[in-house]
C-alpha cells in the first residue's frame, strides 16, 4: 500500500508550516490596512508582551491533548496561582517574598494538577468532567479566600522577580516573551525527543497499545496533569506580575483562544500527534487579532468573526494535508466524555480480545 | 539438576491453573513450548488459549502452578507485561501493538527506547538500528516505506510483519501470535506466514493462534488443541496430515457437541 499523497501533503514537511503561512498572510494583511500601525515596532512589543500568557498555556495544553485528554480547568489555575503569588508578595514581610510567591503559586498549580491527573488516571473520571468540575472548585475556592477582592502588587515593579519574568530586555524586548520561547523549546524536546513525550502520543494515539509496550500509563496521565498545572501556574504569575494586580476572575478569557491556537497549530483533537512549533504560532496568530483588527479601523466587533475565520481556514488546512480527519474528531469528544477502558486490573476487558 | 533439560525449553508450563471467581479457565494445563518450536494452538472460542497467552505474557497470574521461560522459573508477584518482556515473551496482538499514529521508527523502540542522558531518546541511533530490522529481519523492500513512514500506510500484514520484527530485535525467546491474520486479505496472510518462517530461521519459538487449520498446518511444528480449560491433545506435524487434522477437529467439535445435547 503506497502513502496516502494529498496535493498538499508538503506542507507536512515542515512542522507548523501551515500555520506560519497564516500568521504570515495575517501580518500582511494587517501591514497593507493599518501601515501606520504596523510598520513601527511597538505593536510587535505589545504583541510580545500580551501572548506570553496564553502562550504558556497552549504549550501545556498541546500535550494533553496530544495524550487524548482535556484540560477545561487551567483558567481557574490562572486565578488560584496568580493570587497565591500577590497573597504571598504583599503579606509576607520578607525580601524573598516575591520569591516564596513564585514557588507558592507553582506548588497551587502543581497541586490542582495533580488532583485532575489523580481524577483521570485513578478514578477514571473523563477529563473533561473532570477539570470542568476542578475549574468551578479552584475559581470558587479563590474568589472564597480572595473574599473577591482584586489584589494591588504595584510594588513589585521594584523586585528583581519583576525584571526577571517580566521585564524589558535592553529596554525593549518583553521578558515573558523569552521565557514564552525557553519553555517552547524545551516541551518541543520534551514532546519530541524525550521518552514521556513518546509515552504521551502513544498513550494519546491508543492507550492499549501503550500499556502493552510496558508505557506506565497511570503515571504518564498523572505526570502530564501535574505538568499542565504548574505551566498553568506559571502563565498566572507571569499575567499577576505584568499587569501589578491580582483579580478574582482573570484567566477566565483564555480557555476559548488557547484551545483555538492548540488546535490551529496542527495538534490533533483525536490525539497522538501534537505541534509545539504549531501552538507557538498558533498563539500569535490568535494574540495579534484583537489588536490588529482594531488597528486596521474598523469596529472590533469584527475580532470574533474573523478569528472564527482563520480558525476555520487553518483546521481545514490542517485536515487537506491529511493530519486531522474529521470521523476522528467525534470520537474523540466522545472518549473525553465518556470513559473509554473500564478498567480490569489496568488491561482492556477481555471480550474484547480477539482469540479463544 | 534439573537445570539441563529443563534448557531445552523455550517455555515450560506445569500445572497451571486458573479460577475467575468459581469459574474454571485453566484446568492442570501442563505443556513445554521448544526452543526453535513453532506451535500451533487451536481450540473453540473460550478453550481457554487466551487466558493460557495472558498467563505467559504477565497480564495476569495463574491461581496455581509454574512457569518456567528459558530455563528461568518465574515469579508470579513480581511477572507483569514488561517482566515478560524482559524474560523474552514477546506477544503480536492484532490490532494493539502499533501505535498508529506514530512513526516505524518510535514503534519498534518504544517502551525500550535507546536513551542518552536524562531519558532523551537517541533518535538517530534509533533510526539507523530500525532501518537495519526492516531491511534485514523482516525484508521489507523497495517498498516506498521507510522508517519514518507513520503505521497508518502499512497494510495490516506488514504491520504485523513489524511488530514480529521488533519481537526478534529484541531478542525474544518465545513470540506469541494471536490470531494474527483475522480480517487480512489472503496476500496479506501470505505476507504473515513469511514472517513466521522467518522466526523458524531465526531459530526461536513461536505459539501461533488462529482459526485458520491451513494456515497453522503450514507453519506449526507441533499442534496443541485445547478444549474446555484443558489440553487435549498434542500432536507432531509428522503424525497427521491437514485432512487428518481437520476430520480430528471436526470429530472433536461433533463429540463435544453430542455430549453437551445428551
Amino acid at each position: 500500500m503506497k502513502p496516502r499523497h494529498s496535493p498538499l501533503a508538503f506542507l507536512r514537511r515542515v512542522e507548523g508550516l501551515p500555520v506560519i503561512g497564516v500568521l504570515v498572510l495575517l501580518y500582511g494583511a494587517f501591514l497593507i490596512t493599518a501601515p501606520a500601525v504596523f510598520t513601527r515596532p511597538l505593536i510587535y512589543m505589545s504583541f510580545l508582551q500580551t501572548v506570553a500568557p496564553p502562550l504558556v498555556l497552549g504549550l501545556g495544553l498541546t500535550l494533553v491533548i496530544t495524550a487524548g485528554e482535556i484540560d477545561l480547568s487551567f483558567p481557574a489555575v490562572v486565578a488560584l496561582s496568580g493570587f497565591a503569588f500577590a497573597w504571598a508578595f504583599k503579606n509576607l514581610n520578607t525580601p524573598l517574598a516575591p520569591w516564596i510567591g513564585i514557588v507558592l503559586a507553582l506548588a497551587a498549580g502543581a497541586l490542582a494538577g495533580y488532583i485532575n491527573g489523580l481524577l483521570v488516571a485513578k478514578i477514571h473520571v473523563p477529563s473533561i468532567m473532570a477539570t470542568l468540575a476542578t475549574q468551578f472548585f479552584w475559581y470558587g475556592i479563590t474568589i472564597l479566600i480572595a473574599n473577591g477582592l482584586q489584589v494591588n502588587i504595584k510594588e513589585i515593579e521594584d523586585t528583581a522577580v519583576h525584571t526577571i519574568l517580566t521585564g524589558r530586555i535592553f529596554g525593549v524586548i518583553p521578558a515573558q516573551a523569552v521565557w514564552g520561547l525557553a519553555l517552547a523549546i524545551l516541551l518541543w524536546f520534551i514532546l519530541n525527543r524525550h521518552t514521556f513525550g513518546e509515552a504521551i502520543m502513544f498513550i494519546g494515539d491508543n492507550p492499549n497499545v501503550a500499556r502493552v509496550m510496558g508505557i506506565n500509563v497511570e503515571t504518564t496521565r498523572i505526570k502530564l496533569f501535574t505538568l499542565m498545572g504548574v505551566l498553568a501556574a506559571f502563565a498566572g504569575v507571569l499575567l499577576t506580575t505584568e499587569i501589578n494586580v491580582f483579580y478574582p476572575t482573570q484567566g477566565q478569557g483564555y480557555m476559548l483562544p488557547v484551545m483555538a491556537a492548540v488546535f490551529i497549530g496542527g495538534t490533533l483533537i483525536s490525539g497522538g500527534q501534537g505541534s509545539i512549533v504549531g501552538t507557538f504560532f498558533g498563539t500569535y496568530v490568535i494574540g495579534s487579532l484583537q489588536a490588529g483588527v482594531v488597528a486596521t479601523g474598523i469596529t472590533s466587533y469584527w475580532v470574533q468573526s474573523v478569528m472564527g475565520l482563520i480558525m476555520a481556514v487553518a483546521v481545514s488546512i490542517n485536515v487537506l494535508i491529511g493530519e486531522g480527519r474529521i470521523s476522528t474528531v467525534s470520537a474523540r469528544i466522545r472518549h473525553w466524555a465518556v470513559p473509554a477502558h473500564p478498567q480490569t486490573g489496568g488491561e482492556p476487558p477481555a471480550n474484547n480480545d480477539a482469540s479463544s | 539438576m534439573a537445570d539441563a533439560p529443563v534448557e531445552q525449553y523455550a517455555a515450560q508450563l506445569v500445572n497451571i491453573e486458573k479460577y475467575f471467581g468459581l469459574v474454571c479457565a485453566l484446568k492442570k494445563v501442563t505443556l513445554e513450548i521448544g526452543r526453535n518450536e513453532i506451535v500451533g494452538l487451536i481450540g473453540d472460542n473460550g478453550a481457554g488459549k487466551s487466558t493460557l497467552v495472558k498467563i505467559l505474557t504477565g497480564v495476569f497470574p495463574p491461581t496455581s502452578g509454574e512457569l518456567y521461560v528459558a530455563g528461568r522459573q518465574v515469579d508470579f508477584r513480581r511477572y507483569n507485561v514488561k517482566q515478560a518482556r524482559a524474560y523474552g515473551v514477546e506477544t503480536v496482538y492484532q490490532d494493539r501493538s502499533l501505535g498508529e499514529k506514530q512513526v516505524l521508527w518510535r514503534n519498534f523502540f518504544v517502551g525500550r527506547q535507546i536513551t542518552r542522558r536524562f531519558g532523551f531518546i537517541d533518535v538517530k541511533k534509533e533510526k539507523q538500528i530500525a532501518s537495519e530490522i526492516m531491511l534485514n529481519t523482516i525484508g521489507f523492500r523497495g517498498k516506498g516505506i521507510t522508517v519514518d513512514s507513520r503505521v497508518s500506510v502499512l497494510s495490516g500484514g506488514e504491520r504485523q510483519g513489524v511488530s514480529i520484527g521488533r519481537a526478534m530485535h529484541f531478542k525474544a525467546e518465545l513470540i506469541i501470535l494471536d490470531e494474527p491474520t483475522t480480517a487480512l486479505s489472503l496476500k496479506e496472510v501470505r505476507k504473515v506466514l513469511d514472517f513466521v518462517h522467518r522466526i523458524k530461521e531465526g531459530g526461536k519459538a513461536c505459539i501461533y493462534i488462529s482459526h485458520d487449520i491451513q494456515d497453522v498446518y503450514e507453519i506449526s511444528d507441533r499442534f496443541i488443541i485445547m478444549d474446555r480449560a484443558k489440553i487435549v491433545a498434542s500432536i507432531a506435524k509428522e503424525e497427521i496430515s491437514l485432512k487428518g487434522l481437520g476430520e480430528f477437529l471436526l470429530e472433536y467439535a461433533h463429540g463435544f457437541k453430542d455430549k453437551a445435547e445428551s
